[in-house]
């Protein structure tokens, strides 16, 4: 036992020593409960996850945020799941931010499979403490205790008590070591891999659930900023007059620019404090500003497409090379080519970024809706010039994230006002400022050229990509993806093609770039895919069939091996290799579940794309319908998802229906443009996204079952569908689609 | 002073401009925030409110337009969450982040008190002023049907 060290302070030490795994957190000292001893009314914390009070009560603490995914539900079932305990006894506390939950970024579609055997852990040392309990209690071998439904149970005696009875002699236990816990076993499992409902349905849909945007704190007010319209502007001039005339403004603030790049920084700009939300739309409106608009003024994005293609035109990088590419592209039957460009695409999730914050002589505390707390507890306290441990991040649900909140800019605006007017404010973002300030998803250029024998089939494979990378937003001389970017669907290509290169042309930034759902997968899956659709059709083969072969037959890839730098999003290559075996069953599952073959309408057709990312396997085979006007429809989509452990198997299906949706935003109108370095589109009426009459009218979700580890959901669903639509399109109208969004097209019947 | 007919209440509001949207005197003054904000410019629904048993945008109608007409929000919608849409709603597990859902419910309300059984066109007419980003649409649509069965 270690006496008289406070909770507090032992959580301080904790968090000091930074970057810490679960298995410290579980650690024997994390249980000693030290200033609170012998107070037999206070609950039992056997690790940082979850406590349980003494009537029962169980605590589970959701560290990652939540913003559709359902991870505020999922994770603490696992949890749940290992105590035994009685899910309606169950609440969920959303943790602030702090390093001592490890990782809460919540992107990557990682939060799962990073955090999945942890609460596996934590919920199996708090079950053997209570079992372990009641067997002294009892005076009977523990062995014959058994936690069942939020009771520890004797079976020869037939006594029981309740959690909420142990309580008090669990506490004073040590916590097992990692290496002693009994986990069940995937039979035994109450709530994984069944499909709970989502904690927060309820709230959702009376209303009471807060958003970021929700918050309020007394004497709050409400600010808005007005930004440079270029990127990396700064004020020139500002009359405030009329602005600080409108009733309900009191005050204006300059804010400076960032210093250096951008990152996670306030972009600045001017704001206006007000009463009210409304007074402050109505004051920045009236403001009268100048901006020295700085180098990106010269940013047009249709120039810049040329430059780009240019780029993945030219020899770049090698960031994977297998053969004599050149040699066998010179001695091929027939070459093919072709290119393939994605435009810049903004987040615009319904929520837009807003936060909350004040500032006292103790610190900051900021309640926002954010992927990544620890980063905005982190800029915060270096823009306020306080320690970390000064800055409290409450992260609120967010109505949506898709990458854009991973990046708190606009909690440091928030807290950087806070400070300058002595008092709480709400900042809003306006959906204006959402798309025009975002940080964008790349723009991309991608080259793709086969060298094909007598029978089409590639045996030679060139592949380019060149797209502004998201390092460009951290350092402007960043002009290259590198292995991280490229690793997303293209340097990774699982085609068994002896001869094969992949290479990285160089692009300038002059917007904010950032990560949006599935990244770089996005517009790598889309050259891929439709690559080798166009090689089949060229080979007069069956895309199925055609693709099948290109990946060749079930075998494990291993590309660290063969001296390919790739960083396999994190995961290792014995618990997560490149199999292509479970890429063709997801394909197989894919068309099969589409009626692949089957004979269809004029101007419809099947097309079908299939894409490893996050270390999941998703194929979709979409069902278009073209009519004589060139108008688009999407009758059916049929997804085979291979993500291994599904803990939540609806929200798997919830996810992957949700990426054909968003894969429709993009691919059918998805695109945002520069003229003279300012974004050209503002608002839903000029950034569409997919309403209910253009989604997919029914989304299949086929999930295969199968003992592999778990991988991600989130975003693996969105780069198959863009390729596997435009696939179908081709296989309508003979038309191929080489560049997003489809609305630049003319689809109508010649 | 406004007075505001909300969810059978009155609200005496001190302070709010005519021409202030009732979204935000809702929001900002009546403390009533499960009425979302998302555009701005009557696109994407998140605001849907009813007044007088219709529809509106909330986002881009003035509260100095509403005279005695009577506001019903998500919160007015029932009693106890137990709306037919609401329970439907949680049945198939509808929402992703949620944010839309209260505007997506309020639509859904509207279409089910003039057309008590709609058919897929009329649920793409009614429902597509309402964007969902995470894309529930398909679970909107049989989340209607349900209520509209009464089931």
């Amino acid at each position: 036992m270690i006496a008289n060290v406070s909770r507090r302070s032992f959580l301080k030490g904790l968090a000091g020593a930074g970057g810490l795994v679960l298995g410290v957190q579980l650690s024997p000292v994390a249980v000693l409960l030290d200033d609170q001893e012998g107070d037999e009314a206070q609950p039992f914390e056997p690790s940082i996850w979850l406590s349980i009070d003494t009537d029962g009560l169980v605590t589970i603490v959701a560290h990652r945020s939540e913003m559709g995914t359902g991870i505020r539900t999922s994770l603490p079932m696992i949890v749940a799941d290992e105590l035994e305990a009685d899910w309606d006894r169950v609440r969920i506390e959303q943790a602030v931010g702090d390093r001592r939950y490890g990782s809460q970024n919540t992107d990557g579609s990682h939060s799962i499979r990073a955090f999945h055997d942890g609460m596996r852990r934590a919920g199996a040392a708090a079950r053997q403490m209570l079992e372990t309990a009641a067997a002294e209690a009892w005076d009977v071998d523990e062995r014959e205790c058994t936690a069942r439904l939020h009771t520890v149970v004797h079976e020869p005696s037939g006594r029981s008590a309740d959690f909420g009875e142990l309580v008090s002699s669990a506490r004073e236990l040590p916590v097992p070591d990692a290496g002693n816990l009994v986990f069940k076993t995937r039979d035994e499992w109450r709530y994984v891999g069944k499909d709970v409902p989502i904690i927060d349905s309820v709230g959702i849909t009376t209303g009471a659930a807060r958003f970021g945007l929700d918050v309020v704190l007394d004497g709050m007010k409400f600010a808005m900023i007005e930004r440079c319209p270029v990127l990396g502007g700064t004020l020139s001039s500002l009359d405030a007059d009329d602005t600080l005339a409108v009733p309900g403004v009191e005050q204006v603030i300059e804010l400076p620019r960032y210093e250096g790049s951008p990152a996670f920084q306030a972009l600045g700009g001017v704001a206006v404090i007000a009463k009210d939300t409304w007074s402050a739309l109505q004051g920045r409106r009236a403001l009268q500003l100048t901006w020295d608009e700085g180098a990106n003024a010269t940013y047009d994005s249709t120039t810049y497409a040329e430059t780009l293609l240019e780029s993945a035109r030219r020899p770049g990088a090698v960031m994977r090379e297998s053969g004599d590419v050149d040699a066998a592209m010179a001695a091929a039957a027939e070459t093919i080519e072709a290119d393939y460009e994605l435009p810049h695409l903004a987040h615009a999730p319904m929520e837009p970024p807003c936060a909350v914050a004040q500032v006292t002589a103790d610190g900051c505390e900021a309640w926002a809706p954010t992927q990544n707390p620890q980063a905005a507890q982190g800029m915060v306290a270096s823009a306020l010039g306080l320690s970390p441990d000064q800055v409290t991040i409450h992260v609120t649900l967010l109505g949506g994230g898709f990458g854009r909140k991973s990046k708190p800019d606009y909690v440091v605006e928030a807290a950087l006002l806070a400070k300058q007017i002595g008092a709480p404010v709400k900042l809003t973002w306006t959906r204006e400022d959402d798309i025009r300030h975002d940080y964008y998803h790349t723009v991309a250029a991608i080259h793709m050229q086969a060298g094909l024998d007598g029978d089409g089939r590639p045996t030679a494979w060139l592949q380019r990509s060149a797209f502004p990378p998201i390092g460009s937003t951290f350092d402007a001389r960043a002009r290259s993806g590198g292995a991280g970017e490229m690793g997303q669907g293209f340097s990774d290509i699982p085609f068994a093609i002896p001869n094969l290169r992949c290479e990285n042309g160089p692009a300038d930034g002059h917007v904010r770039i950032g990560w949006l759902r599935s990244v770089c997968n996005i517009f790598h899956a889309f050259a891929v895919s439709s690559f080798a659709d166009e090689l089949a059709a060229a080979a007069e083969r069956d895309p199925l069939d055609y693709l099948l072969e290109l990946i060749g037959e079930p075998r494990r890839i291993d590309l660290r091996a063969q001296g390919v730098p790739y960083s396999n999003y994190g995961g290792s290559a014995e618990d997560y290799p490149i199999d292509t075996g479970r890429l063709r069953h997801v394909l197989q599952l894919a068309a099969g579940k589409a009626g692949w073959g089957r004979e269809l309408p004029e101007r419809e057709g099947l097309g079908i794309a299939v894409h490893r990312s996050f270390l999941c396997y998703v194929a979709m085979a979409v069902h278009v319908r073209v009519d004589d006007r060139g108008r688009i429809a999407i009758p059916r989509v049929d997804v085979g998802v291979d993500c291994g452990l599904a803990v939540h198997p609806d929200r798997v299906r919830a996810q992957m229906e949700g990426s054909a949706v968003f894969g429709t935003s993009l691919a059918l109108t998805g695109q945002i443009t520069a003229s003279a370095g300012r974004i050209d589109q503002s608002n839903f009426h000029d950034y569409t996204v997919a309403r209910m009459n253009a989604a997919p009218r029914e989304v299949h979700v086929h999930l295969v079952e199968n003992e592999e580890p778990p991988g991600g959901v989130g975003e693996p669903g969105v780069p198959p569908f863009a390729p596997a639509l435009c696939n179908a399109i081709f296989a309508a109208t003979g038309q191929r689609i080489r560049s997003l969004p489809l609305s630049r097209h003319d689809l109508s019947k010649a | 002073m406004t007075t505001l007919h909300v969810n059978g209440q009155e609200y005496t509001l001190d302070g709010v401009d005519p021409e202030m949207p009732l979204l935000w005197a809702l929001r900002d003054h009546a403390g009533l925030r499960g009425t979302k904000f998302g555009c701005g410019m009557a696109q994407c629904g998140a605001c849907t409110v009813h007044v007088d048993g219709r529809a509106v945008r909330s986002c881009v109608y003035p509260v100095g337009d509403l005279g005695d007409r009577e506001v019903t929000t998500i919160e007015g919608l029932s009693a106890d969450g137990g709306h037919a849409l609401q329970r439907a709603w949680t049945a198939h597990q509808v929402p992703q982040c949620g944010y839309c859902q209260p505007g997506q419910i309020m639509a859904a309300a509207a279409l089910l008190s003039e057309n008590e059984r709609p058919d897929d066109a009329a649920i793409d007419t009614a429902m597509s002023g309402n964007i969902c980003r995470c894309g529930t649409y398909q679970r909107i649509r049989a989340a209607i049907k349900t209520a509209a069965e009464g089931k």
